[in-house]
């Protein structure tokens, strides 16, 4: 049994006082099922996680206590991934018709300060001052381009193309675009990367309905199927964030092993692919993820960036809503909103920023800490 | 001269004429782990021991720290008198590649490949007035 999308919603990201990141997830929620043309009490199960913002289960107190399982998915930044992979193998397994998933957030300005402890790592690494998600990204990039020779330039050309991205996308947070020079001489956050060049703690809700695929036609004319979804944790030797030391031999990350399961559970290869939304944590993750993902090799990301060919209108285009440097990243809802962009470029519903030529086949990719991956392919 | 105290235990040898960095070896596979684990992340073996790490090694990767951390950053400074702080890997021969502060921080005085080695210095001072010791990395003059 295969399963489907039928039911797209988003709250804006960015930042919106109004409103708890409870509400933008039942906003989410409200858009979705109303996108499948279906009533909260048609949905037999849901899977939803928030990072910062309560429990996603009370999303059952916004929009009604029908007794149905909902159940609580915290996985860092491959929380949608996974909740998504629970509906999916819920659906497969035969045991639910149709259901929801949902992820949603609100976090406070500024870099996450994540808990050592919480990780099981010594409190010292964390007084010393190096537990930040921002220095491994810093220190994993400026090894990849002293190894690749990839250049300052690129990493502006990532951001910049996020920036036009964004200002296509009504629901993106960052709406203007900025240019290449005033991407690079910005404020440095951590070496090789200015403040342009990372995605920050936002807010914002998304929610997808998901049933059986023969089912489908009964709530949309534009079903996208879920062809695979993957999820993988690091193995030993990886270079991973979070990690007080690495071992002198690396293997690959967890993004290859997730990124060759969900193309052999799919069936399809990188040259497949039509549009892909790649973790952009900030703009050399986007390079790296490029190559890590097997839609190019090592280093050749440099002529791919200088010629355009991540744009829309490129012949790869990445991050098509702005990924989540023009975004932000609220945790919860972060890998959802990929896939939410995916369904909208699958069904032509993409205005402004739609990939031309009909696209058929996308691609989504997270990654966090504490070295986890997930990904989705997508197919109309 | 007030009191020393280390920022954890079993970090590094401390006091000690020569202190050094602490790993543990797996018995099993010999994969050496930073800080010392009860267990190895390799090959889950159970069986470890614990030695000394080199003191010189090279650096492997780099950053800089440009604005001060939220908690559980504990360093005594104040967003007045934050200081830009260096970071990196440091792969120390036959080990592991350690991450640590550096003792440098201007971006044109780091570069991948350099040689560098282990210090012991006071990080900040504790509310009993001990001076905390960490390690740092320095490259080497």
């Amino acid at each position: 049994m295969d399963v489907a999308i039928v039911g797209i919603g988003i709250h804006p990201f960015g930042r919106t006082p109004a409103r708890t990141g409870l509400q933008q997830g039942a906003y989410a929620a409200r858009a979705a099922l109303k996108d499948a043309g279906v009533e909260w009490r048609d949905i037999q199960f849901a899977f939803g996680g928030s990072a910062s913002a309560g429990s996603a289960d009370a999303l059952v107190n916004e929009l009604g206590l029908t007794g149905i399982p909902f159940i609580n998915v915290a996985n860092g930044c491959a929380t949608g991934g996974s909740s998504l992979i629970s509906a999916y193998n819920a659906i497969k397994s035969g045991q639910y018709d149709i259901g929801l998933v949902a992820g949603f957030d609100k976090h406070d300005r500024g870099a996450f300060n994540a808990d050592p402890k919480e990780l099981g790592i010594g409190q010292w690494y964390g007084e010393v001052g190096m537990m930040m998600t921002t220095q491994f990204f810093a220190m994993k990039i400026q090894k990849y381009m002293h190894d690749y020779g990839i250049s300052t330039d690129s990493l502006a050309r990532v951001s910049e193309k996020s920036f036009i991205n964004g200002a296509k996308n009504p629901n993106a947070w960052r709406r203007e675009p900025i240019g290449l020079d005033e991407i690079k001489s910005a404020t440095m956050v951590n070496d090789p990367l200015t403040k342009y060049m990372f995605c920050s703690p936002s807010e914002g809700g998304v929610a997808l309905i998901l049933c059986r695929a023969d089912h489908a036609s009964r709530y949309t004319r534009t079903p996208v199927y879920l062809k695979a979804a993957s999820f993988r944790s690091r193995r030993f030797g990886s270079f991973e964030v979070f990690a007080p030391s690495q071992a002198l031999q690396q293997v690959d990350g967890p993004t290859v092993d997730a990124s060759r399961a969900a193309f052999e559970m799919a069936g399809v290869g990188p040259k497949d692919i039509d549009v892909m939304q790649l973790q952009d944590t900030e703009a050399g993750a986007e390079i790296m993820h490029m190559a890590e993902n097997g839609f190019c090799e090592h280093g050749e990301q440099e002529h791919l960036l200088a010629s355009g060919a991540t744009h829309i209108d490129g012949r790869m285009p990445v991050n098509t809503d702005g990924g989540c440097i023009a975004n932000g990243e609220p945790i919860g809802a972060s890998g959802l909103r990929q896939v939410y962009e995916n369904v909208a470029q699958l069904r032509g519903a993409a205005g402004e920023r739609q990939v031309p030529g009909d696209p058929k086949l996308a691609y989504t990719h997270v990654y966090g800490a504490p070295g986890i991956s997930a990904v989705t392919i997508l197919q109309k | 001269m007030p009191h020393q105290v280390p920022i954890a235990e079993g970090l590094f040898t401390w006091p000690a004429d020569q202190p050094a960095l602490l790993c543990s070896r797996c018995q099993h596979c010999g994969i050496a782990s930073f800080p010392v684990a009860d267990s190895c992340m390799a090959c889950s073996g159970q069986e470890v021991s614990v030695e000394e790490l080199p003191n010189q090694g090279t650096l492997w990767t780099w950053t800089v720290q440009h604005f001060m951390p939220k908690t559980p950053y504990n360093s005594g400074e104040t967003m007045e008198t934050f200081k830009p702080y260096g970071v990196g890997y440091v792969e120390l021969p036959g080990g592991v590649r350690v991450e640590g502060r550096l003792t440098e921080s201007d971006p044109q005085k780091l570069q991948i490949g350099m040689p560098m080695e282990v210090v012991f210095a006071p990080y900040r001072t504790d509310d009993d007035g001990n001076e905390v010791i960490s390690f740092f990395f320095r490259p080497v003059q």
